[in-house]
């Protein structure tokens, strides 16, 4: 659970002397301005009264239109009618969770989770079980085990909530196995997934691998998706695909929240998707993060003491260190704040309490010399820490930097139990 | 941010330029937004012109600008409770609320407290401080097993001048120790190591060198140790007056005006203190600017007196110098 002391220090990461790595921010400056005058220029002289008038709830048929170029884009060909436009892919999360979830029932999520869905389920009173993951995502025979368990104890869980690609916090992707396996278990238990895929169309390297939700055709998979990464989370614009039992339920609930999804930034998309190849900016954000992600990847190796372990993402926004058990990242956010530079503390990625030594790293939002700059930083503090508790301990154990050609695991449970204090 | 309107004030009270101090870098400066925010509103309804100021590297020509007759700080932790601010405020001749800065440099350093209270004959609970240095350069974790052998176990580590729950440690042996020291060391280059003391956690309130009704704090379920939870909204709830056995209010009241005075508070702090099992009271902390929000203790303190926030914040300014001090 995110606590109050970390609520408190996340205030103090947006002071302007800070390096923030601790954001999940697309870099928004990178978009042309052009671009957004002709965008909103049109609009004002095609569709003013349209814009700025309410809309159905479900969505503008032309932005459906733009969602399905997307969806096709990652494989998934979409009829109008099996989706719904949403305020941001977090209204999904929050939709879908007041649709199914009933104070008291189970969800899975997988451990880490993305933070910013934590407060959604506990709001809903949801009982969140997370699952492991390593460096193929969730582990899917501990999944299978939980399920049994959970069959015995006579819970049946909602949903399962997974990011399989590029996953937010940790930065791994689902493998393919892993992928079918996880389908097929929806399919013989006949258990809702929410597949949540922000991240998708921002790979650095490699292939492809097919949605859930394209494995799955859309009958145990809910899909949510989002212009936040390809486009602008100013416009707060995502979408839900699901089948259509749920869909209507959605759509219900969507009434009661806010009616409708902006107009104007439905139009915007619409207008955005005519003018051009929407796919360029994307490719021109491609090539902007590769490089971000690079040199973090070149800083950790440089900086960061051996006992030190990192992801290595081929696409997304983050990197998932995880430090030595005896360091609590929370704390170490306060010695990093001295020296203005921020993450975000491994504990906000799980309720019950794991997580203490690890961090999320966004390489996104800040430009190469502020990456290589905070992560030195963070370095600094990080091997002072380690020096520190060998010399308490009386072990001695020098810091020294990790191989640059170290490629990192994901922590194995026992390096991730939790703390005694 | 414009000056909120200004409206008649209070009969006696007269209207004056503040501007409130708040923010700043500390750890602990969404509280102290949270405060400055409801200080100003209360000193615009008493009739004072307001001048918000989110303390950063433009203080000095805000300050200079908004030539304010007194400041008003609304400041926790770093910068704000530890002199820095007042020591600033002295320079510019701008009259402020409050402790003066040998109090907040006292009251700050729970270390340099601790030793004061011992030497007044002030009951605290038995510590040891350690900078990073003695454990870098002079090899004290060699005397950590000595140190721990005098306190007893379970013992509690913090930093020496976290204000909040910050950096607090709870160790149950010695093997808790080393990570938790390291944790403490991240919020400060001193740290305290100190008995727990098992007991109710008590808060005594000063206000113009009267003390106010007791508050305790009662942390919810069962999560005694969990340090966190005791300052979680919804997770600790709080009784004022606090009920206590016959003769321990007034104790408390008189510890806590002791150390108040001891420490040369002026205006108002907040002393927390211990009662343990056996009916024995001993002191924490003090500290010279207690939280200033809806579920803070020294207004939830003046609230069960009689004294409502709009005249908590009324009775700070006028207790402020008329002038400048020199």
């Amino acid at each position: 659970m995110k606590s109050s002391a970390m609520r408190d220090m996340m205030a103090v990461t947006a002071r302007p002397e800070v390096i923030s790595l601790a954001g999940g921010l697309p870099d928004t400056s990178t978009f042309p301005p052009e671009t957004f005058a002709a965008v909103a220029q049109r609009i004002a002289t095609e569709s003013c009264a349209r814009a700025l008038q309410y809309g159905p709830t479900e969505g503008l048929a032309e932005t459906k239109d733009c969602i399905a170029e997307v969806m096709a884009a990652e494989g998934m060909p979409l009829d109008r009618d099996d989706m719904i436009v949403t305020t941001g892919g977090q209204q999904v999360i929050d939709l879908v969770a007041k649709t199914l979830i009933d104070p008291g029932d189970v969800v899975i999520a997988e451990g880490p989770t993305y933070p910013g869905a934590v407060p959604v389920f506990l709001a809903y009173q949801a009982d969140v079980v997370q699952i492991e993951m390593d460096s193929a995502g969730m582990r899917v025979d501990l999944l299978e085990e939980t399920l049994e368990r959970l069959d015995r104890e006579g819970r049946r869980p909602k949903f399962i909530y997974t990011v399989p690609t590029f996953q937010n916090p940790a930065g791994v992707t689902m493998s393919l196995s892993r992928r079918r396996r996880l389908v097929e278990i929806a399919h013989e238990r006949e258990l809702l997934v929410l597949e949540d895929n922000p991240y998708g169309l921002l790979r650095y390297e490699g292939d492809a691998l097919p949605p859930l939700y394209a494995l799955d055709r859309g009958v145990f998979v809910m899909y949510l998706g989002t212009f936040s990464k390809i486009l602008s989370p100013g416009i707060r614009l995502g979408w839900v695909a699901a089948p259509p039992p749920v869909l209507e339920k959605i759509n219900l609930g969507k009434q009661g929240t806010d009616l409708c999804t902006s107009t104007l930034s439905q139009l915007m998309v619409q207008a955005y998707f005519e003018r051009g190849n929407w796919r360029d900016y994307v490719d021109s954000l491609t090539d902007i993060y590769r490089k971000r992600r690079d040199t973090m990847l070149d800083a950790l190796a440089e900086h960061f003491p051996r006992q030190a372990e990192w992801t290595r993402p081929g696409g997304g926004l983050f990197i998932w260190a995880t430090l030595p058990d005896f360091i609590d990242t929370t704390d170490l956010l306060a010695r990093a704040l001295r020296d203005n530079v921020a993450f975000v503390p491994g504990e906000g990625a799980f309720l019950d309490g794991r997580g203490r030594n690890a961090m999320r790293l966004n390489f996104s939002g800040s430009d190469e010399e502020s990456i290589r700059e905070g992560i030195r930083r963070i370095g600094e503090v990080v091997t002072e820490q380690v020096e520190l508790y060998g010399t308490l301990t009386g072990k001695e154990s020098p810091a020294a930097a990790a191989p640059a050609a170290e490629v990192v695991q994901m922590p194995t449970p026992a390096e991730r139990a939790r703390r005694a204090q | 941010m414009k000056s909120k309107a200004a409206r008649p004030a209070e009969p006696g009270a007269r209207p004056r330029r503040v501007a409130v101090l708040k923010g700043g870098r500390s750890l602990e400066r969404q509280v102290s937004l949270r405060s400055g925010g409801r200080v100003e509103d209360a000193l615009a309804r008493l009739g004072h012109e307001v001048e918000p100021i989110d303390v950063g590297l433009d203080l000095i020509r805000r300050l200079r600008d908004a030539r304010p007759e007194v400041a008003f700080i609304a400041m926790h932790g770093r910068d704000g409770e530890d002199g820095t601010v007042q020591e600033l405020l002295e320079i510019l001749d701008i009259p402020y609320t409050g402790s003066g800065v040998l109090a907040c440099v006292r009251a700050t350093d729970k270390v340099l407290a601790k030793h004061l209270m011992v030497e007044a004959g002030i009951p605290t609970p038995d510590f040891f401080a350690f900078n990073e240095t003695a454990f870098r350069e002079l090899g004290a974790a060699e005397a950590l097993a000595a140190i721990e052998e005098r306190l007893d176990f379970p013992i509690v580590i913090k930093p020496s001048s976290q204000g909040s729950a910050l950096g607090i440690k709870f160790a149950r042996s010695a093997a808790d120790v080393p990570a938790a020291l390291v944790a403490a060391f991240s919020y400060d280059s001193k740290v305290l190591l100190e008995r727990h003391v098992d007991g109710r956690d008590l808060a005594v309130s000063i206000l113009d060198d009267e003390p106010l009704p007791v508050v305790e704090a009662v942390p919810q379920g069962d999560e005694f140790y969990d340090f966190q939870a005791r300052y979680e909204i919804g997770r600790t709830s709080f009784i004022c007056p606090a009920e206590l056995p016959a003769g321990v209010t007034e104790q408390a009241h008189e510890l806590a005006l002791r150390v108040y005075r001891l420490l040369g508070c002026h205006a108002f702090a907040r002393v927390d203190l211990m009662l343990d099992a056996d009916g024995e009271l001993t002191v924490l902390e003090a500290n010279p600017i207690p939280g200033l929000t809806e579920t803070s203790l020294l207004p939830q303190a003046a609230e069960a007196a009689g004294i409502s926030f709009d005249q908590l914040v009324g009775r700070i300014v006028e207790l402020a110098p008329k002038t400048a001090p020199t």
